[in-house]
């Protein structure tokens, strides 16, 4: 084969971009391969381990998660009982929060492929949220992770509608930014399924009709099932003990709870304090080791509990996840560990910090990022 | 059942994107009808290194003919493994299979499995079947190719006084010889069985000469002949028949007006099964012959480009996403050969197995379901 394009899956070991990141511009090229490998090391030692005692984990989890879906659903059929209404949405919210993080996100990362088992698998999963999940895939894994925070590549930068970085040029909608974050939040399922149908990119002509048209008919078909399931049936059933009405708010409840999670953790990944955008000269020629280095340098961790991953289905391990999307989820705690490490030696920022820090922080650059910048700051840009 | 199936349909609308039945998983793992699975019922081990397996089939499974074969999975260290196994009793019985501790899947089989275990299953399927209209049969086995021959003998034998069978059963001592109780017991009951075995470890390995076969069976070019076994034994037994048939054709040729005559002289067919499929596993770089089975393409590739810039190249509609073996999106099915996987070098070789085409490449020839 005589393919001179350089591809991502044949990123060389060595060798520099155009311009590497400033967070990095200390380390030679040598060292930055080294880097490389290291990294590589850490996934192959981790590989050499999955096993059994991940399968069964992964397994636990689905169960718990069923056992919750199971138990929440039947016990709002009796919520007109305040108690039942409560641990109903209580454990309804639980559910929906571990099926979308734990299991929907790391399952459709393609984590839990190598158990070649066809029901928890990344071709055949279908998880409980708007978006379809073949959709969701094309936006997050392929495009999201592999163009982590490039400017003009990476559109989860704001999801095409907020500013999230200085970069990104000021219009007058960007006043909007809090206003327009704060209505995403409850309804972050419905914001999801709308930009993974990638709108502006069929405007810009990159995307063909026929494939808007598919992906409007699945999310449409998805749409349906998942608004009758927890806005007609689930309720149609309670009304045969007088708890319709109940119902319904006990569902409108669990998916603005899991939204406003899912919400609040997601914008911890890449936009606190200390987390690099990038240009594309800085992605021109990357290698291996830059490669680990942007995905480090540009994502962001929640420090907290061993419960506390567990519910942020280990996206609180947003570094390790990022350089190692397919690993199991149950491994990125003692990746995590070697990551650091890894940082410190090579003098490599390692943002993480406690949840409400991280949130305080990506609320304020959202405020931030609603005003147009300073003159002074336009002049040296 | 049925009844059953529309409860589901109403449901669903309560389970999407799950069904019913992946909350009846919870308390009984048989309840899926997406993956057939069965429940073992009984382990009987048979010699010092196979055992017998019966289970109880979920739903999706269908009664087997005597003499086919099912795909059994397990999971080793966490990760689902395929192997075909016959099923050795007669038709119209529960399934069982009886497996030789020969492999990583066959150890698990025969040492740990107990009863309430979960076996995954894919329905019987295969060709080596007993023939529509009872003819004298003779069949040739060696080692645990007497597995799916076993199923045939124990559905034919009691049951139809008008059979015919001669079995030749070759193994290496007569404590290696699975069923020989049990087929000497029924030669002794019934007339139409004769059972002849073969022990190498005394006369050596079992020569496929015209001369020893008739030693053993007289009319054996009157029968229809059946073989299982190991490689090396069907390649000599289906030599034997070719060459027998190559003489009677050079006989019958300047006759051939008398051909209802000749056809009825004529040696019998042979029927085999192979229970190793040839795997030609090329080594380290060198690549292979890639071929896209839906698509109809053959490309020779090297051992270092990912198969799918092969296919895209050969103009295979791939699916492909981050190009980098992150995201998964470019899985394609191994239908057989081999792959390397080029971060880790490790070889995949599973049929059936989904390949990441962006970081994998073809060691030796490789087979892809697309």
């Amino acid at each position: 084969m005589t393919t001179t394009v350089t591809r991502p899956g044949a990123l060389a070991a060595s060798g520099h971009p155009l311009v590497r990141p400033d967070a990095a511009k200390h380390l030679t090229d040598e060292q930055v391969e080294e880097l490389g490998r290291e990294l590589d090391a850490v996934r192959d030692d981790i590989l050499a381990k999955r096993g059994a005692t991940d399968a069964a984990y992964i397994r636990r989890v689905i169960k718990l998660q069923r056992s919750l879906e199971f138990a929440g659903r039947g016990t709002l059929l009796f919520s007109k009982y305040k108690p039942a209404w409560f641990a109903g949405t209580a454990m309804l919210s639980l559910a929906k929060i571990l099926e979308n993080m734990e299991i929907g996100h790391n399952v459709l990362h393609g984590q839990w492929d190598w158990m070649r088992d066809p029901d928890i698998h990344s071709t055949t999963w279908e998880w409980d949220f708007v978006t379809p999940a073949r959709s969701w895939q094309h936006t997050h894994n392929d495009l999201h992770h592999r163009w982590t925070n490039v400017i003009g590549k990476d559109r989860d930068i704001g999801y095409n509608l907020l500013r999230m970085d200085p970069d990104q040029p000021w219009k007058p909608f960007n006043l909007g930014n809090p206003l327009y974050n704060a209505i995403l939040a409850p309804v972050f399922e419905w914001g999801i399924a709308l930009y993974d149908l990638e709108i502006p990119e069929y405007k810009e002509g990159l995307k063909s009709k026929e494939a808007m048209n598919r992906d409007l008919k699945a999310v449409g078909v998805k749409v349906v099932k998942q608004f009758s399931k927890d806005y007609a049936a689930t309720p149609a059933v309670a009304m045969l003990t007088g708890s319709g009405k109940q119902a319904l708010y006990g569902t409108l409840a669990a998916n603005a709870i899991r939204n406003f999670w899912a919400h609040a953790v997601i914008f911890c990944g890449h936009f606190p304090d200390g987390t690099d955008t990038f240009t594309e000269e800085e992605v021109d020629g990357e290698t291996r080791g830059d490669w680990y280095v942007r995905q480090m340098i540009g994502s962001a961790n929640i420090s907290g509990s061993r419960l506390m991953h567990f519910l942020t289905g280990n996206l609180s391990h947003q570094i390790e996840h990022h350089c190692f999307p397919d690993l199991p989820s149950n491994r990125y705690a003692e990746v995590a560990v070697r990551v650091r490490e890894i940082c410190t030696r090579y003098k490599l920022p390692y943002t993480t910090g406690p949840l409400p820090k991280q949130v305080g922080s990506t609320w304020a650059k959202i405020f931030k990022l609603a005003l147009p910048p300073r003159k002074a700051k336009t002049a040296t840009a | 059942m049925i009844r059953f199936s529309k409860l589901a349909r109403v449901t669903a609308a309560l389970t999407t994107p799950l069904t019913a039945e992946d909350f009846l998983a919870l308390f009984n793992p048989v309840y899926s009808s997406r993956q057939l699975r069965g429940i073992v019922t009984r382990v009987a081990h048979e010699t010092e290194d196979s055992a017998t397996i019966y289970f109880r089939p979920g739903n999706g499974w269908h009664a087997h003919q005597a003499g086919q074969w099912a795909r059994i999975g397990v999971e080793l260290d966490g990760v689902r493994q395929w192997r075909s196994y016959s099923l050795s009793n007669a038709a119209g019985h529960d399934p069982a299979i009886t497996v030789k501790d020969a492999g990583a899947v066959s150890h698990v089989l025969v040492r740990d499995t107990k009863p309430g275990d979960v076996l995954f299953l894919a329905p019987p399927q295969g060709d080596f079947v007993l023939p529509e209209h009872p003819r004298s049969l003779l069949m040739l086995t060696a080692g645990s190719g007497i597995t799916p021959v076993m199923s045939m003998i124990r559905t034919l034998i009691p049951r139809r006084p008008d059979a015919n069978v001669v079995l030749i059963n070759s193994n290496s001592t007569p404590e290696k010889s699975l069923f020989r109780e049990e087929l000497d017991e029924l030669a002794d009951q019934f007339p139409n069985l004769t059972v002849r075995h073969w022990f190498t470890s005394a006369r050596g390995r079992l020569q496929f000469t015209a001369k020893t076969i008739a030693d053993l069976c007289p009319d054996w070019r009157t029968r229809a002949a059946y073989a299982c076994g190991p490689e090396g034994f069907l390649n000599d037994a289906e030599e034997l028949w070719e060459r027998e048939a190559a003489l009677e054709q050079a006989r019958t040729v300047p006759n051939v007006t008398a051909g209802a005559e000749a056809e009825a002289s004529r040696t019998g067919t042979l029927t085999i099964e192979r229970f190793s499929t040839d795997l030609t596993a090329g080594a380290g770089h060198d690549g292979g012959l890639v071929t896209f089975e839906q698509s109809d393409r053959e490309v020779q590739a090297d051992g270092d480009t990912p198969l799918l810039d092969i296919g895209e190249d050969a103009g295979v509609l791939m699916p492909s996403g981050c190009r980098m073996g992150i995201c998964h999106s470019c899985l394609v099915p191994l239908r057989a050969g081999q792959v390397r996987d080029l971060r880790s070098g490790e070889l995949h070789n599973t049929p059936g197995q989904l390949i990441q085409t962006c970081v994998s490449a073809a060691a030796g020839p490789v087979n892809l379901d697309l």
